[in-house]
């Protein structure tokens, strides 16, 4: 399994797309640093990017490279090797490889410039957010019989979790503003990982004291060790479920 | 000032005919209180170095009463230390600890009741429930003192400089910090609070109340629970005053509540939760403050009317301003807003099309304010650039006609 992924990082490093993704979130992030005197400031600027920009970049890099290397999967599949150890080694090698890129491109500025616990969790929700999509890419490309419909799920899967998911919070919200919804809110943006990593950040930096009452409530779960482990079991559990999803359907596929 | 030149002239006078009193361990008199017993008018009572265990000293004659270093002043934490009464009183140079705790009545340090032309300067007050309490006090000086309460609860502690029934006050150059509000105002007129530095206070850093015909200059409010308080007061004069990292949910750099006629120009206001918050609040003009790193610089409610905010500088506030009502019956111009995106055709300095400084975004909130939980989700920015385009939601005339173009400076 490791030497499957091993070869699929090198695929990876010689197509240079993750190359220019880490150079691009480097140059972004350093330069947010250079232009912000208040460092803090420049990480609120870096949490966009890594809500926005790392969950469409894993998303799309994943399924275009699932189907640009399916005839070295077929070929491997000839071989005695299981289907669900190739479809991991796979993603182990896209994962780590773009998890990389994300240390590098930001974590590197990160722990330079503003070393401190947001920082520290702003890696590690970046670093998460990476395999959530990964994981997801891979779901959609398994279950999409071509490649233009495989993209075209990928982009509308993004489209809704950046886009779409929060335009219905906002209406659940309003069709129910009589009753108390902060729980049911808590709940609802469990099923969307990149609100929560959203929260979860917003709610180590200062900017709580903003939320009031609401904030306040997040800011108790949140802030407790129980909020810490519940965000990182939810995004493990966005990991792992669909990459079951994918080994189940990957094994019953006619290939 | 003119207080100040009242009460020295009134001291020269009466310093012709005066001697000097020593208090102290090893002097004839060995307590405060009985110096101050076998002083005439005019005389001076000087209290050596020492700590002085009197339970309430009185104090009803026009007298000078001056502390060397190290001379304290210990309430062991059940009485009123000092209450002073009367006229032409000097308290200088004593240091104040432990007052007592009462539910029933006001401890104070230092209780001025009564009283005219008293000067308390240089003091130091240490451990305390209200520091100062002035009450029916006119024409005197409270200046260069150094005030720490014990920093409990809101309910058990008490003001820094407390001021009740006054006129013609001068608080100036103090440092109140730990006290329930640093420096409380209630009736109190003709008054000028100048450069203290009031800061991480339990609940305001100044609490000002039915209070007329005052001024605020110069003064540091910061880390204080709330921020300060103005309610309920007419023609009060506030300028070049710092607001300073007022932090928390339910605080503010300052709340305006009920407030008419007054000129809020030169200040600052960095880093609070709401940088002003107005309550029906009638022709205030706003002038030439900076509002910088604010939650929301300004929360104009929909019962304020006929103020002008004229001439400010917003910059990276999350929110610029935010009203909670369709109507504004304010005036905004000639404001810089670092969110502005207009343009300037013919360069004189003045952005060619309006301004809308209340966000789409904010107005959500007012009306669900559980929807905070979307802050900095890309839907929230789409959904202003939408608005700013075509305004719906946001309120029509609140709008900065002539937007400038760079930050004003002062």
């Amino acid at each position: 399994m490791l030497k499957l992924s091993k070869y699929v990082l090198y695929d990876i490093l010689r197509n240079k797309v993750v190359l220019a993704y880490t150079a691009f979130l480097l140059v972004v992030s350093m330069s947010l640093f250079q232009m912000e005197e208040n460092s803090s400031k420049a990480v609120l600027s870096l949490l966009n990017i890594v809500l926005i920009v790392v969950p469409l970049v894993s998303m799309v890099f994943s399924t275009i490279h699932w189907y640009n290397s399916y005839e070295f999967i077929e070929l491997m599949l000839t071989q005695p090797v299981s289907r669900k150890k190739v479809l991991l080694s796979e993603f182990a090698g896209i994962g780590s490889s773009l998890m990389t890129a994300f240390l590098i491109g930001v974590g590197l500025p990160v722990v330079v410039y503003n070393f401190n616990a947001t920082g520290i969790a702003l890696i590690v929700v970046g670093c998460l957010l990476t395999l959530v999509f990964t994981a997801i890419a891979f779901l959609a490309s398994i279950k999409s019989k071509d490649k233009a419909r495989g993209i075209g799920a990928a982009l509308l899967l993004w489209f809704y979790f950046a886009l779409i998911f929060d335009g219905l919070l906002l209406l659940v919200l309003f069709s129910f503003s009589d009753y108390p919804l902060e729980k049911i809110i808590l709940a609802l943006s469990s099923f969307n990982p990149i609100d929560l990593g959203r929260i979860y950040l917003m709610l180590q930096m200062d900017v709580s004291a903003l939320m009031g009452y609401t904030g306040a409530v997040y800011k108790d779960f949140f802030g407790s060790s129980a909020g810490l482990l519940y965000t990182l079991g939810i995004m493990l559990a966005w990991i792992i479920v669909p990459l079951l999803f994918a080994v189940r359907s990957f094994n019953k596929k006619d290939l | 000032m003119k207080q100040l030149l009242t009460i020295v002239f009134l001291f020269g006078f009466q310093a012709l005919f005066a001697r000097t009193i020593t208090v102290g361990p090893k002097e004839t008199f060995t307590t405060v209180r009985s110096a101050i017993e076998a002083a005439a008018t005019g005389d001076t009572v000087l209290v050596k170095r020492g700590i002085y265990k009197e339970s309430n000293i009185i104090l009803t004659k026009s007298i000078f009463l001056i502390g060397e270093e190290g001379a304290v002043l210990d309430g062991e934490d059940k009485h009123e230390i000092l209450t002073v009464s009367g006229e032409a009183i000097l308290i200088k140079g004593l240091t104040f600890q432990n007052s007592g705790y009462s539910s029933m009545n006001d401890y104070a340090s230092l209780k001025l009741i009564d009283a005219r032309y008293i000067l308390v300067e240089n003091n130091i007050f240490k451990h305390a429930y209200f520091s100062i309490h002035v009450a029916n006090v006119t024409s005197s000086v409270i200046q260069n003192n150094s005030i720490a309460g014990y920093t409990k609860t809101e309910q058990t502690s008490g003001n820094g400089i407390h001021l009740w029934k006054c006129d013609d006050m001068l608080v100036k150059n103090n440092d109140i910090q730990g006290h329930r509000d640093g420096i409380y105002f209630e009736f109190v007129t003709n008054s000028v609070i100048e450069k203290n530095n009031s800061h991480n206070n339990i609940r305001y850093g100044l609490h000002f109340m039915f209070s007329n015909n005052d001024g605020y200059i110069e003064n540091t409010f910061k880390d204080n629970g709330a921020g300060v308080a103005v309610m309920y007061s007419h023609h009060v004069l506030m300028h070049s005053n710092h607001f300073e990292h007022n932090w928390g949910s339910s605080a503010y750099g300052i709340l305006l509540k009920e407030i008419n006629d007054a000129q809020i120009y030169n200040n600052t206001f960095d880093e609070n939760t709401i940088g002003i918050l107005m309550e029906s609040t009638n022709r205030i003009n706003l002038v030439s403050n900076t509002f910088q790193s604010n939650g929301w610089a300004l929360r104009i409610q929909a019962s304020c009317s006929d103020n002008t905010v004229v001439s400010n500088s917003f910059f990276a506030n999350t929110f610029d301003v935010a009203t909670n009502g369709s109507l504004s019956l304010n005036l905004f111009a000639k404001n810089y807003w670092d969110k502005y995106e207009g343009y300037d055709l013919n360069r004189d300095g003045v952005g060619d099309i309006a301004y809308h400084p209340v966000s789409m975004y904010s107005m959500v909130i007012e009306q669900n304010p559980n929807a905070v939980i979307l802050m900095r989700s890309f839907m929230v920015t789409l959904l202003d650039k939408a608005e700013k385009a075509i305004p719906s939601l946001t309120p029509e005339n609140m709008v900065d006609e002539s937007p400038v173009m760079k930050m004003i400076k002062r």
